[in-house]
């Protein structure tokens, strides 16, 4: 390890010290601030632009730690914006509305903690609003970590809605069925048979000891499933085999990256709506009147995107003026 | 928070920030964190597949007295198959690996065929042949540009026969649209990397460092 | 006896998929019911294998003292760590009155889970957004026509899909504002592009599919 290195991690342990025990908490900036910050960082990229425009484009560290500026600061603005409602996004709170309380909802996790910035908050916006409707959920993962990821977010839910956590009983109001490995010839054989894929739940509890489950043997007494997805297996195996071959409505709540691979299945109706990454999240969040980290999280997305927007910009008024002058 | 969570906090800090110091250069603290990643990675998916997959899918099915005889003989054949998947480990019985990848290989072909046969084709071939002149004239444009989208796309991707003339053309209308699927995927792409930051920074600033709500 | 048993396994079971898929009643419902428990088991020792095939590699770079092999120790460290726990919480749990499960919250293994494997993932893959946008400045060009076209849709879309887009488009109707441009692009050209490449790997799929339970197709059992 370098001397140089040792200085910079000391630097950080200080500086994390500092901000954790004496500045006073929680922080946050006023309207006037929150504004000033803003105009200061547009100067930034305005200087950006000007040396770039000069031929001398800016160092590749340097773009990452303006990156990490404008992601951090929006954390300590409070800046309300109202958050677009997609069709697809409206579609699926449609479909939950029209769903009668005591309608059994499967809900599959297929994620994991990488995409759980992007799935979380519309998975713990889900629970909420079905724990609240009074749905009967059934928990289960195509992915490994999802049983642990939907454990997380009904303890998010109950944390920030703890009138619930009274309300609502394990076994009887919701159940978690864990993992099994197999991909879609998991859902293929719950197809048949539930039991046969879940002879127990995360618990090791025996299926039949699980009174919600009392009369559910396959897709046949399931009304809806929510399927929240960052991958494969996910919402594709859900919609080639629960939606086509077993005829479950299925909607699906992805991950950005996976989202616009979708939209063919929405086009044909195969799949009832989509919450696609973290502005799907956010919107769910609206329309059931239950904000979370989307709705939190979404001044700072709109900072990124605005910042990549800006640099596109840049570099392609610099690479057009420079096209200019060779002419 | 106790003291372990105190200090799970503390190593889930120090993880992360281990992890981001590759932004300033490869450096020793990352590679132990992508180290202690890969083995807890590994671990991880080992015990979750013991647990799930091998304890309740063949353990509990073996030793359940309520089955048949018969349905308790039958995971064994999985059981088996599974445990010659392992003989790769081994050079000299490493061809054994191969009926069970064969199996795995057989299953999938069978299955695939059918449901993207249905699903991702036919499904989408029945979805793209719509009337097009119906309704109003966002409608008629939208449908439009489905149909022809869809069937340009197609051409493109159809390289048996020259790219030339009105097929060249239809061709080169079908790298327009797929252009434009490729800027809507960048453009989601960024909304979800940017999204997993900010989760992490709403863990340091949030959970570590308690600055925020 | 090395080629000839694998190749009838893939037919066997490929065809059985295919009739059960057709008629999915008794008796060919049992055999695809069988194969799908069969395949959960199998597919758990095959991510056996990885993870055994890890730590041999490893064993073997630090026995050679390989470069890194210290970072091949903190491998097999953490991997026998969580893997102790992973033993330990489950089969606690399993004589335990309530059984508890290895994952649950609060137990070590949990622990582990939460305090290590989800920052070391989340953040592995959060880096990408640094990548990103350096890329974006760098390299994204509208060089020719077909890049403009990429360019404008991941504009539209990027800031329609957040508030901001509306904000900066607020002078205009409803109708044509951001949001509402990114909706058309996502719901048209980009479903049109989207099925265009989906329906192709369809038909890809179902041709090699069809090799591969014929026989015709047998390169994944390798040369020997």
């Amino acid at each position: 390890m370098k001397k140089k290195e040792v200085v910079i991690v000391s630097l950080l342990i200080i500086f994390a010290f500092v901000l954790k025990y004496l500045i006073p908490k929680p922080v946050e900036f006023s309207y006037t601030v929150s504004m000033i910050v803003i105009i200061l960082l547009g100067l930034v990229f305005v200087y950006i632009l000007i040396r770039t425009l000069q031929g001398q484009l800016i160092g590749r560290r340097v773009v990452f730690l303006l990156v990490g500026i404008s992601l951090s600061l929006p954390f300590f603005m409070k800046l309300t914006l109202n958050i677009p409602v997609s069709p697809e996004v409206r579609s699926v709170y449609d479909a939950l509305q029209k769903l009668p309380p005591g309608s059994k909802v499967l809900a599959a996790f297929d994620y994991d903690p990488p995409s759980a910035p992007e799935l979380q908050p519309m998975a713990v916006a889900f629970m909420k609003y079905a724990f609240d409707r009074g749905l009967k959920v059934i928990i289960m993962g195509l992915w490994p970590q999802g049983p642990q990821q939907a454990d997380q977010a009904i303890q998010s839910a109950f944390k920030a809605e703890p009138s619930l956590k009274k309300k609502i009983k394990y076994g009887r109001d919701y159940v978690n069925l864990g993992f099994q490995a197999g991909n879609e010839f998991v859902i293929l054989r719950m197809g048949e048979s539930f039991k046969a894929m879940f002879p127990s739940d995360l618990y090791n509890t025996p299926y039949d000891s699980i009174p919600l489950l009392n009369n559910v043997s396959n897709f046949s007494n399931i009304d809806f499933c929510m399927d929240f997805s960052a991958g494969k297996p996910g919402t594709a195996e859900w919609v080639q085999i629960a939606v086509d071959r077993f005829k479950l409505p299925v909607a699906a709540g992805n991950t950005a990256v996976q989202a616009p691979m979708v939209y063919p299945y929405l086009n044909s109706h195969q799949l009832v709506g989509l919450l696609g990454g973290m502005s799907g999240g956010a919107a769910f969040e609206k329309l059931t009147k239950k904000p979370g980290k989307a709705t939190t999280y979404i001044l700072s997305q709109s900072f990124a995107h605005v910042v990549v927007v800006i640099f596109i910009i840049i570099g392609n008024v610099a690479y057009f003026s420079r096209k200019k002058e060779k002419k | 928070m106790g003291f372990w969570g105190q200090f799970g906090v503390w190593l889930a800090a120090l993880l992360t920030i281990g992890i981001i110091s590759f932004l300033y250069k490869d450096n020793f603290l990352y590679k132990a964190c992508e180290a202690i990643f890969v083995g807890i990675s590994a671990g991880y998916w080992f015990i979750v597949y013991y647990w799930d997959n091998l304890y309740k899918k063949f353990y509990l099915q073996v030793t359940n007295h309520d089955l048949t005889s018969w349905e308790r003989i039958i995971p064994w054949v999985g059981f088996i198959l599974g445990v010659m998947m392992l003989s790769r480990l081994f050079e000299k019985i490493g061809w054994l690996s191969r009926w069970p990848l064969a199996f795995i290989v057989g299953a999938t072909a069978g299955l695939y065929m059918m449901i993207y046969f249905v699903s991702n084709a036919m499904a989408q071939v029945a979805s793209t042949i719509i009337p097009v002149f119906i309704g109003d004239w966002a409608t008629i444009i939208a449908n439009f540009f489905i149909v022809a989208g869809t069937f340009c796309g197609l051409v493109y991707f159809f390289f048996s026969k020259e790219h030339k003339g009105a097929f060249g053309l239809a061709s080169r209308v079908g790298i327009w649209f797929l252009m434009i699927t490729f800027g809507a995927s960048f453009g989601y792409t960024v909304m979800s990397r940017m999204s997993l930051m900010i989760g992490r920074l709403d863990f340091l600033f949030g959970t570590w460092l308690g600055m925020i709500k | 006896m090395k080629r000839e048993i694998p190749v009838a396994i893939t037919f066997i079971v490929g065809t059985a998929y295919l009739i059960a898929y057709f008629i999915p009643h008794e008796p060919f419902n049992y055999f695809e019911n069988w194969f799908n428990d069969w395949f959960a088991v199998i597919a758990a020792f095959a991510i056996w294998l990885g993870v055994l095939n890890l730590i041999k590699i490893s064993t073997i770079k630090i026995v050679r003292k390989s470069p890194d092999w210290p970072y091949s120790v903190l491998i097999i460290v953490s991997f026998i760590i969580i893997v102790f726990f992973g033993f330990y919480e489950g089969y606690r749990g399993l004589y335990a009155n309530p059984h508890y499960s290895f994952r649950d919250p609060g137990t070590s293994f949990d622990w582990l889970y939460v305090n290590v494997y989800t920052p070391l993932s989340a953040t592995m893959f959060a880096l990408l957004a640094f990548f990103v946008a350096s890329a974006s400045y760098r390299a994204f060009r509208a060089r020719n026509f077909e890049a403009t076209l990429l360019l404008l849709a991941a504009f539209l879309v990027m800031l329609g899909r957040v508030p901001v887009g509306d904000i900066l488009t607020s002078w205009l109707p409803h109708q044509y504002q951001l949001s509402q441009w990114a909706n058309w692009i996502m719901h048209v050209p980009n479903t049109a592009g989207q099925r265009a490449i989906m329906i192709g790997i369809a038909l890809g799929l179902v041709s090699t599919s069809l090799r591969i339970i014929l026989g015709l197709e047998r390169s994944y059992l390798g040369n020997d």
